[in-house]
């Protein structure tokens, strides 16, 4: 077969039929997909350093420099750190001392709570995927089911009688009622994800930690947990994106001193009755989002590293 | 004493049952290989022994101990598995160390006896890496070298060569058999490649859904097979198992109609013993005089297909009643397509095998 080079081929798009790196053409394409997924973020991002009338202006000012007089004047606007100190402490026009917003504290909240519930769901959650792999129950499946009947229904069916429950047993506002509550919201996922890692480990590996005289403890910590690490890894991540955003349970259920992120901000900026503050809402959401960017992004190599690779093979 | 024996163990999976009554005992300084096709419940019987399996009955006795309700990791034993088993997280050293593990040595001792046998098996260099980064063939090694780091009571081999590629294949298994004379154990290798069995083992137990036919030496199961499963699945090419009929028997010569074609036999005195009945004569390929003429004692076939192994040719020929024979032939003997083959076998090498499928031998 002769070989030719389409214009197809000249912009760049490598032929589709075989396995390999891909042409500048489709990454350049991939590239611009990802920068509009990406747009929404980076609009709140540039809007945090903006001031409420340079936020609200139209055309939209993107750049924060003329970039020595390329850009024209009217889409530049001038970056400033107004709204992020005042997430934190707000000082009144007409005076008066400047106090603090409390979004210290929610930012505290909002780690702690997402953080040690989701670790603690990692690790009863991964002992529980490990009885249910290797122990299992009769009717295993029924069980795994029935786990995850609890996550079929919308929050807002079942956050009634859960406002009951807590009111009754005094768990309302309180920080062990909240962790407790993402604990249990974070299970079901938490369980099926690490049995399906633990599903896919060579039992012949255990057996001979067995043979090489392990108990069976030492079989789970030596040998099978260091093979999930990037199990582990992505659930918890998973699990942390999942409740670090959530909304509707932290609105009713927290009080004031266990507010979070989500509810706080909220609060913070409907009220005032000059509109919606974008500047600052957008500065909290900056705030909010480095994080669990930076969890995700430092695990990811743990996620990408594949521990296990190769050393079974099947 | 480093001894094995398994007495009448039966193994059932609800209603399936993968190993029934199993009899054999390994000696110490012994190897012997448990070889079958897939399925016939050699890996069961390994894990019943390891004790990863309980036994539905009978008895596994190590070292004179009956060790039946004991986990595997009191029974002091090591095993190699098929897929090697590596612990993925642990270098090649951690793996090789982990069996010390309860022996509560001090790190300086432990690390010569890690040196010892990476020395003995090449694997000083590798210590290390990961088992993800090392070779087929290393990681096949380090499986061996954490077997024998410590001094166990017997040693078990689950298919311990089947991932190596043919060349790779030879040399270990000569470094196995070499490692393994070295440490006087009862040895148990399980394998579904009889050239790995026949070149390895002191004994072959030979088993078939579930059952042990037959326990020898390479050379007993070769030259005197129990029965026709023994006889068909040891040797390349496969031994002719050709029905016939006996007739009668005379003065160690017997008359049979082979394929509807009468020929006279040399056999077994033992043969007296049996009426005029079906039998099936078992005579392997290479145990075939090509003659020249027509005789009473010839079988005739006309050659179908050749197929050239290098040192030999193997020749498929048909007898006029439709019996397919196989024939192995010198190779400066050329063999035409078409042609009429006399053959007259080799008395000594014609195996009678009664209607129950045993064989008729004294």
């Amino acid at each position: 077969m002769a070989t030719s080079t389409t214009t197809w081929e000249k912009l760049g798009f490598r032929k589709a039929f075989r396995v390999g790196e891909a042409g500048w053409g489709h990454t350049l394409w991939v590239a611009l997909v990802s920068f509009i997924y990406f747009l929404p973020v980076l609009i709140i991002v540039i809007t945090s350093f903006k001031v409420q009338n340079e936020a609200l202006s139209v055309p939209a000012k993107f750049f924060p420099t003329s970039f020595f007089g390329l850009i024209p004047e009217q889409y530049v606007f001038t970056p400033t750190l107004e709204n992020f100190t005042s997430v934190f402490s707000r000082a009144f026009t007409t005076g008066g001392a400047v106090e603090s917003t409390g979004f210290d504290r929610y930012f505290f909240n909002s780690m702690f709570i997402a953080g040690s519930s989701v670790l603690l769901a990692l690790v009863i959650g991964t002992l529980a995927a490990f009885g249910f792999s290797r122990y299992p129950l009769k009717g295993n499946d029924t069980y795994l089911f029935i786990i995850l009947t609890t996550r079929m229904l919308p929050a807002i069916v079942v956050i009634i009688p859960i406002i009951l429950m807590f009111r009754i047993v005094g768990l309302s506002g309180s920080y062990p009622g909240i962790i407790f509550l993402y604990t249990a919201f974070n299970l079901p996922f938490t369980i099926w994800m690490m049995k399906s890692f633990f599903d896919e480990l060579s039992l012949d590996v255990e057996d001979a930690a067995r043979i090489d005289g392990s108990s069976e403890l030492r079989v789970f910590f030596k040998v099978c947990l260091p093979q999930v690490v990037a199990g582990l890894a992505a659930t918890f991540v998973f699990g942390l994106i999942l409740t670090w955003n959530e909304f509707l349970f932290a609105l009713l259920l927290t009080g004031a001193d266990t507010r979070t992120v989500p509810v706080a901000m909220n609060q913070a900026v409907a009220g005032g009755g000059i509109g919606v503050l974008w500047g600052l809402l957008a500065a909290i959401e900056t705030l909010f989002l480095i994080p669990v960017f930076l969890v995700t992004f430092f695990l990811q190599n743990h996620l990408l590293r594949g521990v296990t690779f190769g050393t079974v093979k099947r | 004493m480093s001894t094995i024996e398994i007495k009448k163990i039966t193994k059932k999976f609800g209603e399936f049952t993968a190993v029934k009554d199993a009899d054999l005992s390994v000696k110490a300084g012994e190897v012997v290989c448990l070889l079958g096709p897939s399925g016939c419940g050699k890996t069961t019987t390994l894990r019943m022994i390891a004790g990863l399996e309980r036994t539905t009955e009978g008895d596994v006795v190590i070292a004179g101990k009956r060790m039946n309700e004991l986990p595997p990791e009191k029974r002091d034993i090591a095993m190699v598995f098929q897929f090697y088993a590596l612990y993925p997280a642990l270098s090649v050293g951690e793996n090789i160390a982990m069996p010390l593990h309860f022996e509560k040595l001090s790190t300086e001792e432990r690390n010569k006896r890690v040196n010892r046998v990476a020395k003995i098996l090449h694997l000083t260099e590798v210590l290390d890496r990961m088992p993800g980064q090392v070779s087929e063939g290393e990681k096949q090694r380090i499986a061996v070298a954490r077997a024998i780091v410590r001094d166990p009571n017997c040693f078990l081999f689950d298919e311990p060569l089947s991932r190596l590629d043919v060349e790779l294949r030879h040399s270990m298994r000569g470094q196995i058999k070499e490692v393994l004379s070295n440490l006087s154990k009862a040895t148990v290798i399980v394998t579904h490649d009889q050239l790995e069995a026949l070149t390895m083992a002191d004994r072959i137990a030979i088993m078939k859904d579930g059952m042990i036919e037959q326990v020898g030496t390479p050379h007993e199961v070769f030259a005197k097979p129990a029965n026709v499963f023994v006889a068909s699945f040891i040797g390349t090419p496969q031994m002719n198992l050709i029905e016939a009929e006996l007739k009668s028997f005379a003065k160690g010569v017997a008359s049979i109609a082979l394929a509807g074609s009468p020929v006279e036999m040399v056999a077994d005195p033992a043969v007296s013993k049996l009426k005029p009945s079906k039998v099936m004569i078992g005579i392997r390929p290479r145990a075939f005089n090509a003659q020249d003429k027509a005789a009473k004692d010839t079988i005739h076939a006309q050659a179908e297909l050749i197929e050239p192994m290098g040192a030999e040719t193997l020749v498929h020929a048909r007898t006029k009643a439709g019996a397919d024979i196989r024939v192995v032939v010198p190779r400066e003997k050329r063999v035409k397509i078409g042609e009429i083959l006399h053959l007259k076998p080799d008395p000594k090498q014609t195996h009678f095998f009664g209607e129950d499928g045993k064989a008729v031998r004294t």
